[in-house]
């Protein structure tokens, strides 16, 4: 993904996942993450990125289909009943629509955002998106401090150990740290606030070192996905499988 | 507003003016007046808490609205409020760690530029300028997190020297820094032409580049003020009695002689104490074994070493000293030796008489309380030791820990020792550089541990606090304590340094570099 | 500025929680109907602590909103998803805000401004999990624990997180420290 505007990504994750949020069947879903794969392997990137960037994502999935197939609206023929379970031919397709859904607008996605880099996205929403740079630079500076949070953390402990205050093992030791830690970080944002205050800023007009545009490509990056988006819809469409969230089961 | 090229160098006019902190009832500075006049360059001196930070965030602009203090009379640049002229003087923080910003190496030193709306090519031209001009040879996309401490001052100068301000603030900028890093900050501040006010309390090596010496006192007003000849001529020893460092003159800290040790082979004999001196029962002898003992230690960061192969020992009724260049590993070996994290390789073991009542021998695994009377360790940054929310209760927490008697009362006599009785109530953060620095050793004194490491004691110290300093630790160890410091400041390795331990800038393969000096 | 650091930091939490919490959810969820929603509250806290930390309109949603987008680029499981839902979540929270015209920020507010995010976030899962095609008792059962969640987790965590950083001092540069502190 390098070379595409961190903002067209964005845009192209919305853009993509809003028409396949209406529908909740297996054959969009299954479509749209599809045509993922293979384009994917097209641009090289290999199962095992995938896999890296989405694992959380391809453990929950399977997950939210379980809780589909046991909790929702009974209709068609009914399988099973026991308390509030239960499992019919409904909530069997709803199951496998919503597993594959939810895998279709989340494996593209993180691999597409997961590891963008922080101040080039920040470069684009404030030129291009024109958002604030107060909150803009404010947000960036502050995932700065997510890295030095570790080692905070690291002398943090040493330091509650010198302190003879706690081995932090223990549970309440290590809430105390926790506490400890968002304490530490309040205290770096008004430092950084004052250091960024002392170099200028809020003074008024500002421009940036590195310029953020928009390319031909990033164009072609957010077509490429609404692209697959209302294919796939469409598809669903045109094979009489889309079913709009909401709209109620019962085949 | 700002013109994108040099700006013109400002003028500085303060009339009556003060500042008071929120939640502080006393002024931190009052009824200054003062007038630089463009181009000039002026050292700020003046007893720790006199007010020096508190006037640089001032002059830049950043002391924050009426929420966050009282101003009184007017301080000005070329005449307007500097409150209402962000941008027109650039400023370093005391605290290092305080003035990086930006994830990446450029992108930091270019902030200054971009909110000052410098055009874009002029920003990279202006990027390498500074960062050639402090001596920052990295490339601009290296992260920020990855420098050294050192290093980080320099990058923050050269942010604000991008800035090209009409006036330079520098709040103590070689407090942390090794001979080299100090000499070079100099240099590149000395290619400046803009106007310049620097705190800092290494005065000697300042002298031959400020024009005139600006002394603050601490209850408002001016102690001295002229050109440096003359003010530490004319009022060099009531500065000196105000607690201020002056040219040449070397602090005296009373020691008693440590003791005479076996000598071995590779080392000169040692000094032999003058008189008998009377030894109590309780008292080291030499032939006790030493305290701790690292041999073969390594030490570092997340599994990969910084150092390996380090053997020391630290002996009842010695002071020693580690010296060496930024980033050697000072602070990582320290760490490792008071029992805060466990060597990567080889071991640090305490002696039989310093381990007993703990299940081991090895101080990391002690558990946080049994530390506290054993090895008491002194952070390099202050900040990253306290735990509560006043400078009272910081010093309470090491005596209720170990039970010990009349706690009230050591309190007590510590805030008065270190100065600190006025500020009993304050928050520890909010503390000015130096009294954070006394409040963190006392923290530590105050549970009387029989192994001091120090990181740093002295850094950024006035002349009073400096003495102070240099006289717990030597008292500490002439009642049969040791000590351990960490330090740059040849002054204290003059009086504390009964054996030196030196760490060489070396690549991990020579690792016999490290090498123990006599002084 | 502390309001970003604050998304960060909560950001952060977050993504333990999609862990730790999700866990729970999921074991909650499975077994039960709809009682997964009572870890939920975790993930509503970033508008509440902003809110009330802050004191500002639109810090709530600038919070929250952060904390999701740091959630997703560390590789949330909701994906793009995750942002949506920080966006009605911190609306939910800002609303009730909004109605005490940021004037109140007492625990009442604080409860509140938990169960609006919970009632935001439950409206979005309507649409964004399907969940309308969920039964009516999941629904209920489901709508409940998470408002229950939303004022206990969000609500009185934190504002007592709020009260206690206040005690630290580090909120000093606010009206919520110095209110604590005594300061004003
Ligand atoms: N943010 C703050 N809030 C409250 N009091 C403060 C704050 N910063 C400084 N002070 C107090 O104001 C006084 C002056 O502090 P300042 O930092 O200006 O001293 P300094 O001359 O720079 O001392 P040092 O040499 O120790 O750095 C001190 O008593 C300090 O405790
Ligand atoms: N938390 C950390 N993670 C990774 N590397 C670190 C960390 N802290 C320090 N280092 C690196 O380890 C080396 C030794 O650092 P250390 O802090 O021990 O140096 P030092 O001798 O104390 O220097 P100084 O005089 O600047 O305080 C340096 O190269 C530094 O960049
Ligand atoms: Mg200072
Ligand atoms: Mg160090």
């Amino acid at each position: 993904m390098t070379g595409v505007n961190p903002l067209a990504l964005c845009v192209a994750a919305v853009l993509y996942s809003l028409p396949l949020l209406t529908s909740v069947d297996i054959v969009s879903a299954g479509a749209a993450l599809g045509i993922w794969l293979v384009l994917f392997t097209a641009l090289g990137i290999t199962p095992a990125t995938i896999v890296k960037r989405t694992w959380p994502l391809l453990l929950a999935a399977p997950l939210s289909g379980l809780s589909m197939l046991l909790y929702a609206e009974p209709g068609g023929t009914v399988h099973l009943t026991w308390w509030l379970v239960t499992v019919s031919d409904n909530s069997i397709e709803l199951a496998l629509a919503i597993t594959v859904r939810v895998l279709a607008i989340g494996v593209p996605t993180l691999v597409a955002l997961v590891g963008i880099d922080p101040t080039r996205l920040a470069d684009a929403l404030a030129q291009i998106a024109r958002l604030p740079a107060r909150f803009v630079l404010g947000a960036l500076a502050a995932v700065r401090l997510a890295g030095v949070l570790a080692a905070d953390h690291r002398s943090l402990a040493q330091a509650r150990r010198a302190r003879g205050l706690s081995d932090t093992r223990s549970p309440a030791g290590g809430l105390a740290l926790a506490f400890a830690l968002l304490v530490t970080a309040m205290r770096r944002g008004t430092m950084l606030a004052t250091a960024m205050e002392a170099r200028a800023f809020g003074s008024g007009e500002r421009t940036w070192a590195r310029e953020s545009r928009l390319t031909r490509r990033d164009a072609v990056v957010v077509a490429a996905a609404l692209g697959v988006a209302l294919a796939a819809v469409g598809l669903a469409l045109a094979t009489g499988t889309f079913r709009l969230v909401g709209s109620g089961g019962g085949a | 507003m700002s013109a994108p090229g040099t700006s013109r160098p400002a003028r500085i006019v303060a009339s009556g003016w003060g500042w008071r902190h929120a939640s502080r009832r006393h002024p931190a500075v009052a009824g200054l007046d003062l007038v630089i006049e463009p181009g000039e360059r002026v050292l700020l001196l003046g007893p720790s808490g006199a007010g020096k930070s508190t006037l640089l965030a001032g002059l830049a602009g950043i002391l924050g609205d009426t929420e966050d203090g009282v101003e009184t009379g007017a301080l000005t640049l070329d005449g307007v409020p500097a409150a209402h002229q962000r941008g027109r003087a650039g400023l370093v923080l005391q605290d290092p760690e305080a003035n990086t910003i930006l994830p990446v190496l450029g992108d930091d030193v270019a902030f200054g530029c971009e909110n000052l709306a410098v055009p874009r090519d002029e920003i990279w031209r202006r990027v390498t300028r500074s960062l050639d001009a402090v001596g920052l040879r990295h490339p601009l996309d290296r992260p920020t997190a990855h420098l050294s401490g050192g290093e980080r001052q320099r990058l923050a100068i050269a942010g604000v020297l991008a800035m090209s301000p009409g006036l330079l603030l520098l709040d103590e900028p070689t407090a942390n820094l090794d001979h080299d890093g100090a000499a070079e900050v100099r240099r590149a501040v000395a290619q400046t032409s803009t106007t310049l006010v620097v705190v800092d309390h290494r005065v000697d090596e300042w002298l031959g580049l400020v024009d005139r010496v600006v002394v603050l006192e601490p209850a408002g007003g001016l102690i001295a003020d002229g050109p440096p000849d003359a003010v530490f001529a004319r009022a060099g020893s009531a500065l000196e009695a105000a607690g201020v460092w002056v040219p040449g003159s070397r602090p005296h800290v009373p020691r008693t002689p440590p003791l005479p040790r076996p000598s071995s082979p590779d080392q000169p004999p040692p000094r032999s104490p003058v008189g008998p001196g009377p030894l109590s029962p309780a008292s080291p002898s030499p032939a006790d074994p030493p305290l701790l003992t690292a041999a073969g230690v390594a030490v570092g960061h997340g599994g990969s070493a910084v150092r390996e192969d380090l053997d020391l020992e630290v002996r009842a009724g010695e002071s020693l000293v580690v010296t060496g260049p930024n980033g050697v590993g000072k602070t990582t070996f320290a760490f490792a030796l008071a029992g805060l994290t466990a060597p990567l390789a080889g071991e640090v073991r305490a002696s039989a008489q310093l381990a007993r009542g703990t299940r081991s021998p090895h101080p990391h695994r002690w558990r946080a309380r049994q530390l506290l009377t054993r090895i008491g360790t002194v952070f390099q940054r202050p900040e990253h030791q306290f735990v509560t929310r006043s400078v009272r209760e910081e010093l309470a927490v090491g005596p209720r820990l170990v039970r010990a008697r009349e706690q009230s009362a050591l309190v007590d006599e510590l805030l008065e020792r270190l100065r600190l009785t006025h500020l009993a109530q304050a928050h520890p953060y909010t503390l000015s550089g130096g009294e954070q620095r006394r409040l963190s050793v006392a923290t530590v004194l105050a549970t009387a541990p029989r192994v001091l490491v120090l990181d740093e004691p002295t850094f950024g110290q006035d002349r009073t606090t400096w003495t102070e300093l240099a006289g717990l630790v030597a008292a500490h160890v002439d009642a049969g304590g040791a000590a351990v410091s960490v330090t740059h400041d040849e002054d204290y390795v003059r009086v504390l340094g009964d054996r030196r331990f030196h760490l060489e800038a070396a690549p991990l393969e020579s690792q016999s570099a490290a090498q123990e000096v006599r002084v | 500025m502390i309001a970003a650091v604050l998304g960060v930091v909560i950001g952060l939490l977050f993504t333990f929680w999609n862990f730790a919490g999700y866990a729970g959810f999921m074991a909650l969820d499975a077994l039960t109907p709809g009682f997964g929603g009572l870890v939920a509250g975790v993930w509503l806290l970033g508008g509440v602590l902003g809110g009330l930390i802050i004191r500002k309109p639109g810090a709530a949603l600038f919070v929250e909103l952060l904390a999701a987008v740091v959630s997703m680029l560390l590789g949330s499981q909701w994906a793009v998803e995750t942002v949506y839902s920080g966006i009605a979540q911190g609306l939910g929270a800002e609303l009730i805000l909004l109605l005490g015209r940021y004037r109140r920020f007492g625990v009442g507010t604080a409860v509140l401004a938990g169960i609006g995010a919970a009632l935001f976030a439950w409206t979005l899962e309507l649409f964004l999990s399907g969940n309308i095609e969920m039964s009516t008792q999941f629904l209920v059962i489901y709508l409940v624990s998470l408002v229950v969640s939303g004022a206990v987790l969000a609500g009185l965590t934190g504002w007592a997180l709020t009260r206690a950083l206040a005690r630290t001092g580090a909120l000093d540069r606010f009206a919520a420290g110095r209110e604590v502190r005594g300061l004003a």
